[in-house]
């Protein structure tokens, strides 16, 4: 036990404390900023604990190894930003369909291409969503403190393992870099969901076993033989073009999370009981408009705060509720205009929706969302 | 709104200005019993090019990482004080190198001037402790965190060959800002 059970911790390296904590086993990288943090803790701590830590030749091919890892029996992660992420995607999809728990870290920076490397963005949510071709399930998680970055992290591989689907972490260079005093959990404190065990035999083993929802993976070389494809399979994982099967293929893998979504979902409110304007926000803007609906409150304004902790699948129910009570819900994000479109969505013309934007690597600061809360509270 | 202490270290990359930052992070939320938080803003260069690392201190839960009204702001380099001094408050302190920044920039702040390299060179042979020796003067002119929180808090981060040099270090800061207040 250290001296102090409090430590000042970044962003990044509160991620590789959630990792260890989850259990995770494996790690595959190539290291970009501002996620390069997470990649060298991790090749610190993992051999420590019998753990893999190896750095491959690209992104692609780190997330094609830990899918690897995965199917083999490990918890595996792996890490990136932006640019990274967009090589990534082949991977991602092939994870969505054939089923690997995985979790994937994006810590966003400036973009397109290379953009602004040390400049804090959030201009990947639909990347996140729809980096990958063809109708596939996602789950992408936004942490706001340092804190939930560990409690998150052990979240996505919770999760992951629960829906054998690959899961996202999504924060901005902003929360990455920065500081702050965090406690990390002693054994049991949070959840760890493990792998669920195959109790059959081989012989009687398949790995897309429609007879499940998610039906248990069994670790690759344990004697369980089975077909792992990006196409569409039979419940022996060999190809199929049984139109039926592609069918239930396709509907079963978003099945089982849309089915689930009120348990993926997970939202912070704030003095949103009573709100007139409400924000809705994530990462280091959430922190911004939580600043912004203090000083509101302040002066009078009844503002509130939705920060949802799971940005996909869209927090569809929380948003229609509030569209109902509120004058207007605003929108700050760094980037030229994402969320605003599935807040919109959801709002479905019910309250005014107003984005506020920013791309010009700096953050959207506390007084630009008081503004527009003191504009619609009028 | 709570009180928000902020403070910005800016300089040059390689000067030890996040290191500086982080120090003082951990001196107020681990060895002392405020909350803090600390964060940065450097360009793709590893060494050279304005860096800055900011650290908010509270007594409550901190939003908002970055500074909006400074209190206090270090300046190693001319590029960095021009850079940055935009944000300190009236009455806000700015602590600046005297070799390195000549064109003093004019604000409703008081300006202190000390040569913080050379003292480093001189005292003590080596210019890498220049981001220590401000740390100490920080601590003494805002008395915003206890001195020995801030002289653990070094200790705790350096290798132990140069614990010596270290707490040297810090004690030329506190003592070399107690007649400039």
């Amino acid at each position: 036990m250290a001296e102090h059970k409090k430590k000042l911790l970044q962003g990044n390296e509160a991620c590789v404390e959630g990792a260890i904590y989850a259990g995770c086993k494996f790690y595959a990288g190539y290291p970009i900023t501002p996620s390069t943090e997470i990649a060298e803790g991790l090749s610190v701590r993992l051999p420590k604990i019998g753990g893999k830590f190896i750095q491959m030749e690209d992104e692609i091919a780190s997330i094609a190894a830990a899918i690897g890892g995965s199917l083999a029996g490990l918890k595996s992660l792996t890490a990136t930003s932006g640019p990274g992420f967009s090589l990534k995607q082949e991977g991602l999809g092939y994870a969505c369909i054939a089923e690997i728990p995985l979790v994937i870290i994006n810590v966003m920076r400036g973009g397109p291409s290379t953009g602004y490397p040390t400049g804090p963005s959030q201009a990947d949510i639909m990347q996140a969503k729809w980096g990958t071709h063809g109708d596939h399930p996602a789950i992408a998680l936004t942490p706001a403190y340092v804190q939930e970055i560990l409690t998150e992290t052990v979240r996505a591989f919770n999760l992951s393992e629960k829906y054998r689907t690959p899961v996202i972490v999504l924060y901005d260079e902003i929360i990455g870099h920065m500081r702050e005093p965090i406690t990390i959990p002693e054994p049991g404190e949070l959840e760890v969901i493990d792998r669920e065990k195959v109790t059959c035999p081989p012989d009687e083993y398949f790995p897309y076993d429609e007879r499940f929802e998610v039906p248990p993976l069994a670790p690759f070389g344990t004697g369980y033989r089975y077909h792992v494809t990006g196409l569409n399979h039979k419940k022996d994982g060999f190809p199929t073009n049984d139109s039926k099967q592609i069918n239930e293929n396709n509907l079963r893998i978003m099945r089982k999370i849309e089915n689930h979504k009120a348990e993926i979902w997970k939202n912070e409110e704030v003095s949103l009981k009573d709100a007139d304007v409400a924000v809705f926000s994530i990462g280091s803007t959430a922190r911004s408009a939580n600043f912004a609906v203090k000083a509101a409150r302040e002066a009078g304004i009844k503002a509130g705060l939705l920060r949802p902790l799971t940005i996909w699948p869209f927090p569809d129910a929380a948003v229609k509720e509030l569209a109902k009570r509120v004058k207007a819900i605003i929108v700050p994000e760094l980037n030229l205009g994402q969320m605003v479109l599935e807040v919109e969505r959801c709002a479905g013309g019910a309250c005014k929706v107003e984005g506020i934007h920013r791309v010009d690597g700096e953050p959207i600061t506390p007084a630009q969302i008081l503004e527009i809360i003191k504009k619609h509270a009028k | 709104m709570s009180a928000r202490y902020e403070l910005r270290f800016s300089g040059s990359g390689g000067q030890g200005m996040i290191l500086a930052g982080i120090i003082m992070a951990e001196a107020a939320a681990i060895y002392g019993d405020k909350n803090a938080v600390q964060s940065q803003s450097y360009g793709p260069e590893s060494r050279g090019g304005a860096s800055k690392a900011e650290v908010i201190i509270s007594t409550q839960p901190i939003d908002y990482p970055k500074a909006t009204a400074i209190d206090c702001m270090l300046a190693m380099t001319q590029e960095a004080c021009s850079k940055y001094h935009y944000d300190i408050k009236p009455g806000g302190i700015l602590l600046i190198d005297s070799n390195e920044v000549k064109d003093v920039p004019k604000g409703h702040f008081k300006t202190i001037s000390f040569p913080i390299i050379e003292t480093a060179r001189k005292e003590l042979g080596k210019t890498i402790v220049a981001n220590i020796i401000s740390l100490g003067m920080i601590a003494e002119l805002t008395g915003i965190v206890p001195h020995e929180a801030v002289e653990k808090a070094v200790l705790a981060r350096v290798p132990a060959a140069f614990v010596e040099l270290n707490k040297k270090a810090v004690q030329i800061g506190f003592q070399s800002a107690k007649g400039l207040k």
